[in-house]
């Protein structure tokens, strides 16, 4: 099984493609070269959801489809949940 | 991709449209109520009430226009009675529908109120619905299809799996001299500089960035926030969607791999030619589907994630899901799954394929979800404060 996707190779984050739950080891699959992927989620991450694959800092960028999605607002370990409460969009601020 | 066959209403112009219909349609907001009795006496009709048409001016007043007689004259249309409340905006609708050659007639409400007014107009609808029902299906070709695009509800499934499988049914069909058109201009926030890439030429991509950048303007002058909650919306954030820029780039997956768009057109303006257009449109389904009937397109691909029921009273809207849990949850709206994609068990292109057989079908006349669940939502898209 497939727990989460990766859609670019620069990408910062994988999409959850069913529900992961805390500390499971998950497999991934990067759709730009097809090769497998593998991290260990340290919290819940719901089908959709994006989990980190690298730890950020305050003001970092995070990368998906290879483009820029947005800064970080609060501080990210790999594995974690990226979502509204510590990424922020960078237009119409 | 080979051109495949289906059977559908060539019309007086020679378009190619999919339903059949006979609509009753109000120039104004005071003439629903007349266009609803009319559409109750005579069967087979249906009204298309909506909110304006009264002292619109300028831009705002052709944008009213081009969409009032794009309605009528959309292929999927087989006849329309056209009733306002004074002659001479009925009279420009009426003419404007009977460019197509297909019939239409024109009744206002003035000086005649609205009983008398029914009663003539529903003599007329009788004879056009009477006229329309003997009308035959008749083998034509996919590539004749006009083709609109635009998603919602979306969440990150949406550009893994339902956006790219949309975005491979316009790589074929383009291929093939089909007519597609997308929009939704601040939902490409963030992703800009790809469709700017897009553009067929250098004129096309400047028309394409004044259009972006002109809806920015509109935005930082409205704005009370950074729109969080309304784009993305609540809906999207649920799905993990997180930032406007995040949900741009899955949106823009619907655009295809290799197909570059030929030009820009204003809302409701109707595409010059075959290929991918790109019209300047909200990102609201109810207000932006509208636009693109309005231009001509005679079925739309809808790609949802969090799934949203939206119809429209002239072109059905096929929807596809690649969210395991909505395919489910919400399996009475969607008309295609994807989500085999998520697990690597169905390809894009066999994605794509899957949905030119739901098109097929459609066109040859199966009802979509959202037209068996009776979804018609026509909100008209309105610049500015009427005078």
């Amino acid at each position: 099984m497939i727990h989460f996707l990766v859609h670019d190779s620069a990408d910062t984050v994988g999409v959850a493609v069913v529900d992961i739950a805390a500390g499971t080891q998950c497999t991934g699959r990067d759709l730009s070269t097809n090769n497998p992927l593998a991290t260990k989620t340290t919290e819940n991450i719901p089908l959709g959801h994006k989990l980190a694959l690298r730890d950020f800092s305050v003001g970092d960028t995070v990368i998906k489809y290879g483009n820029e999605i947005g800064k970080v607002v609060q501080p990210i370990l790999v594995g974690q949940l990226v979502h509204v409460h510590n990424l922020k969009t960078k237009r119409w601020a | 991709m080979k051109d495949r066959k289906i059977f559908a209403y060539r019309r007086e112009n020679g378009r190619v449209g999919i339903r059949n219909h006979v609509v009753i349609l109000p120039v104004d907001d005071i003439s629903n109520a007349a266009c609803e009795a009319v559409a109750n006496n005579i069967k087979g009709t249906f009204a298309i009430p909506h909110a304006y048409g009264r002292l619109q001016f300028g831009e705002d007043l052709e944008l009213f226009f081009r969409t009032m007689i794009g309605t009528g004259s959309n292929p999927n249309v087989a006849a329309v009675v056209v009733i306002g409340i004074e002659d001479g905006w009925t009279k420009r609708i009426v003419d404007g529908i009977a460019k197509t050659g297909k019939p239409v007639a024109g009744f206002s409400i003035e000086g005649k109120g609205d009983i008398r007014t029914v009663a003539e107009a529903s003599v007329k609808a009788k004879e056009f619905v009477q006229w329309a029902t003997e009308l035959q299906r008749t083998e034509c070709k996919f590539s004749e299809l006009y083709i609109s695009v635009k998603c919602g509800e979306s969440d990150t499934t949406t550009g893994l799996s339902s956006c790219p499988t949309v975005g491979n049914v316009i790589d074929k069909h383009c291929a093939t001299g089909g007519v597609a058109s997308f929009g939704e201009t601040t939902e490409l926030t963030g992703a800009e500089h790809i469709v700017a890439s897009k553009a067929a030429n250098e004129e096309v991509r400047k028309q394409f960035m004044a259009a972006f950048d002109d809806y920015q303007q509109l935005v930082f002058d409205q704005k009370t926030d950074d729109l969080s909650e309304s784009q993305p919306t609540k809906g999207n954030i649920a799905g993990g969607l997180s930032t406007i820029e995040e949900k741009a780039l899955g949106n823009v997956e619907k655009l295809g791999k290799h197909t570059k768009f030929v030009g820009c057109l204003k809302p409701a303006e109707a595409p010059g030619g075959p290929g991918l257009w790109f019209m300047d449109t909200s990102s609201a389904a109810a207000e932006a589907v509208p636009l693109w009937a309005a231009s001509g397109a005679v079925v739309h691909l809808f790609p949802t994630g969090q799934g949203n029921p939206i119809g429209n009273p002239i072109e059905p809207v096929i929807k596809i899901s690649g969210n395991p849990k909505t395919v489910t949850a919400m399996k009475d709206h969607i008309d295609l799954d994807v989500s085999p994609i998520l697990q690597g068990e169905m390809t894009l292109d066999q994605a794509g394929d899957a949905l030119i057989d739901v098109i097929v079908r459609t066109s040859n006349g199966r009802l979509t979800a959202a037209e068996a669940l009776g979804h018609v939502e026509f909100s008209m898209t309105k610049l500015y404060r009427s005078a």
